[in-house]
């Protein structure tokens, strides 16, 4: 079941949502009928052209697809190894990949006749992203974000909010994304009949990990066709930071039958794996199951979920995609962790050396290249997915470094 | 062999209908629980659900999760609840105990592990909130040879043909949630419910307990009266909680609300 020779094409998850042991489908009956429900529409206008072709104007003209891949020349030099080329997700509207995802899934929940958008955020980049296309489609939308975040990244807050959105505090648990997910999940439940409720990453219940993969796609789908372009061949390392992973998987995806390429996971190891304050499931965790999906997870002896920890609000959470489990496990991918300080290492060199500024969450997968490229042959191309921009971070990077803004 | 069905056999016989409470295991503290158990056999309950805390309980609403979080705040584990089954069992051999929660405990503690831990302690049946029928083909033989009940929940939009599986697949009884919610929300309309069941009755001849949403006596006669059980669980967590660290006042608070809804229930 995790035999990558066996396999021609890759071809999963199956129509349950497994890969492998991973995924599913672990919700409450409740939520059982809506899920079939997304299931079935979401299967129906993947392959409906009026439907792909109002997305594909949509990414053009609203998100400003295609992003740009950029060859990092002067970083390059200085590592003194591996060409580094970084996807420029940064630049698309609202400042990330997100976006990519909210269109599509905001595109579907107008299909589906839903008249209201929740949605759970971290870093907030999906909230904004979410409460943008909201405000474009005259959706109402509800925004769950956990009360240490709405602290840590009050720039999107307030992005929200100008955008019309409701963004509400939670409280419970460790007031992260975690526990926003359990929130909106909470508030799907109770108003399932005009609810859409748009998961930012590659977890939840089937067919969300197959939906936001699919709907991330672009980036992976743009990167094969722009290195051909600018070098002549395929990259030699993907490398992508991974929370819950849709942007790495975004750009994984479509090389996954392509396996001369490497695929480097980054994830956030916070202020060091040893010391069991960071946000590394697939480094340090065990399988488990949790908000929906079989996945790795960072659990208890007892399989209470623990508490995470991560610079990077985006990054800052207990699970993982399931397809990122299966990736691991069937040795398809490489996953590798970065420290905090690391990651500002990462983000201030891009920021000095390439007039670059980073988000946090992109800047462990910097931080990585960083580590990998002197290690590699100049005629090496790395392909490091640069996420989101940074601007959102500078409270976060003033208060670590001492500036008063 | 479970105590479940020979309790519903023996209410039906009497004419009467199923008084389920559930509390917190380890809520507030460890030591609560056994004699809170008792306590509520004593004052009429027929079945007991007991909730194994979880640091994520996506399903239940604010009174739950607090319920959750001060027993986790004390260390309880399923391990631990387990340990207090077993206790309860010492001087308690007729009460069925159904364990309510969620799959990632069990799954920590592997399925098999927790089977034979389950029926050496006592449990009659395990209600997983986030394990659905799809999902459960390794767990359910497992349960079945343990005779250990999966409880299954049913929901206002389950499909009949949804219902219909449960109904082959559950044991013990079908757990109904009366509306679309997290557990304590607010808004129960017994005509709603009362036609569901009607509904579900025709799909299964499994007894019918409703939940969610039975504040007080009079609603859990009338909810009694639709189905073969009422499930109270908010309403009890909340006169724990409100209790604090005064564990007396707390026992009086919980039984005397279940000595009310049992005599709305008989009468």
């Amino acid at each position: 079941m995790t035999n990558l020779e066996s396999i021609e094409t890759y071809n999963l998850p199956d129509q349950r949502g497994h890969f492998g042991p991973y995924g599913g489908v672990f919700v409450a009956e409740t939520l059982m009928l809506p899920i079939s429900e997304l299931t079935e529409a979401y299967y129906r206008y993947m392959q409906d052209k009026d439907f792909l072709a109002e997305l594909d104007y949509d990414l053009q003209h609203y998100v400003g697809r295609p992003s740009p891949i950029y060859h990092a020349e002067r970083f390059s030099r200085e590592l003194g190894g591996a060409q580094i080329f970084l996807k420029r997700e940064d630049l698309n509207h609202t400042g990330a990949h997100k976006v990519n995802n909210t269109v599509g899934q905001a595109l579907l929940a107008k299909r589906m006749g839903k008249t209201r958008i929740i949605a759970e955020t971290g870093a907030g980049q999906h909230g904004v992203a979410t409460a943008t296309v909201a405000a474009r489609l005259g959706l109402e939308c509800v925004v769950y974000m956990g009360s240490v975040d709405v602290a840590r990244q009050a720039p999107n807050v307030l992005r929200m909010k100008l955008l019309g959105a409701t963004v509400v505090p939670v409280e419970s648990g460790s007031k992260t994304l975690k526990d926003a997910l359990n929130e909106a999940m909470r508030d799907w439940v109770t108003n399932v009949d005009n609810t859409f409720y748009i998961i930012g990453t590659v977890a939840g219940p089937h067919p969300y990990p197959a939906m936001v993969r699919d709907f991330q796609a672009v980036i992976g789908r743009e990167s094969k066709q722009q290195m051909l372009e600018m070098t002549g061949c395929l990259p030699d390392v993907l490398a992508a930071c991974v929370g819950g992973g849709s942007n790495a998987i975004g750009l994984f995806y479509p090389f996954i039958d392509d396996r001369e390429v490497a695929m480097h996971g980054v994830e956030a190891a916070g202020d060091g794996i040893a010391t069991g304050r960071h946000s590394a499931p697939l480094s340090a965790g065990r399988p488990g199951v949790l908000h929906g999906n079989r996945t790795y997870l960072m659990e208890d002896e007892d399989g209470e979920i623990i508490e995470t920890h991560s610079i990077s609000a985006g990054l800052d959470y207990p699970g993982v995609g399931p397809e990122h489990a299966w990736l691991k496990d069937s040795g398809r991918a490489h996953y590798v962790s970065i420290t905090d300080d690391e990651a500002m290492q990462g983000f201030h060199a891009l920021t000095r050396l390439e007039g670059i500024i980073p988000a946090l969450e992109s800047s462990h997968a910097i931080a990585y290249a960083m580590k990998l490229a002197p290690t590699l042959p100049k005629d090496k191309t790395i392909l490091v997915n640069l996420s989101g921009r940074g601007d959102k971070d500078i409270n976060t990077i003033a208060a670590r470094e001492g500036i008063t803004l | 062999m479970s105590r479940i069905s020979p309790k519903f056999e023996s209410l039906r016989r009497d004419g009467r209908k199923a008084l389920i409470p559930f509390i917190t295991a380890g809520d507030p503290n460890p030591a609560f629980t056994v004699p809170a158990l008792h306590a509520m056999v004593e004052a009429g309950a027929d079945i007991i659900e007991l909730g194994v805390p979880f640091s994520d309980p996506m399903a239940d609403g604010p009174v739950i999760q607090r319920a959750s979080e001060r027993a986790l705040a004390h260390k309880m584990s399923l391990r631990k609840v387990l340990e207090l089954v077993r206790e309860f069992r010492q001087k308690d051999d007729t009460t069925p105990v159904v364990l309510m929660g969620y799959l990632n405990p069990v799954e920590s503690l592997g399925y098999r592990n927790f089977v034979e831990k389950a029926q050496a302690a006592g449990v009659d049946g395990v209600l997983t909130v986030d394990m659905p029928p799809e999902e459960s083909s390794e767990f359910l033989p497992m349960l079945d040879e343990a005779g250990i009940d999966p409880i299954f929940l049913l929901a206002p939009n389950s499909t009949n043909e949804r219902i219909a599986k449960m109904g082959q697949l559950g044991r013990g009884y079908l757990y109904y949630v009366s509306l679309k919610g997290v557990t304590g929300a607010s808004h129960l309309n017994l005509d709603d419910v009362a036609h569901k069941v009607e509904e579900i009755r025709k799909l299964t001849g499994l007894p019918i307990a409703v939940g969610f949403g039975v504040k007080n006596a009079e609603t859990a006669a009338a909810v009694a009266k639709l189905g073969d059980g009422v499930v109270v669980g908010s309403a009890l967590v909340s006169r724990i909680e409100a209790a604090g660290d005064d564990s007396a006042l707390a026992l009086q608070e919980i039984t005397g609300l279940l000595r009310s809804m049992r005599s709305s229930l008989d009468a």
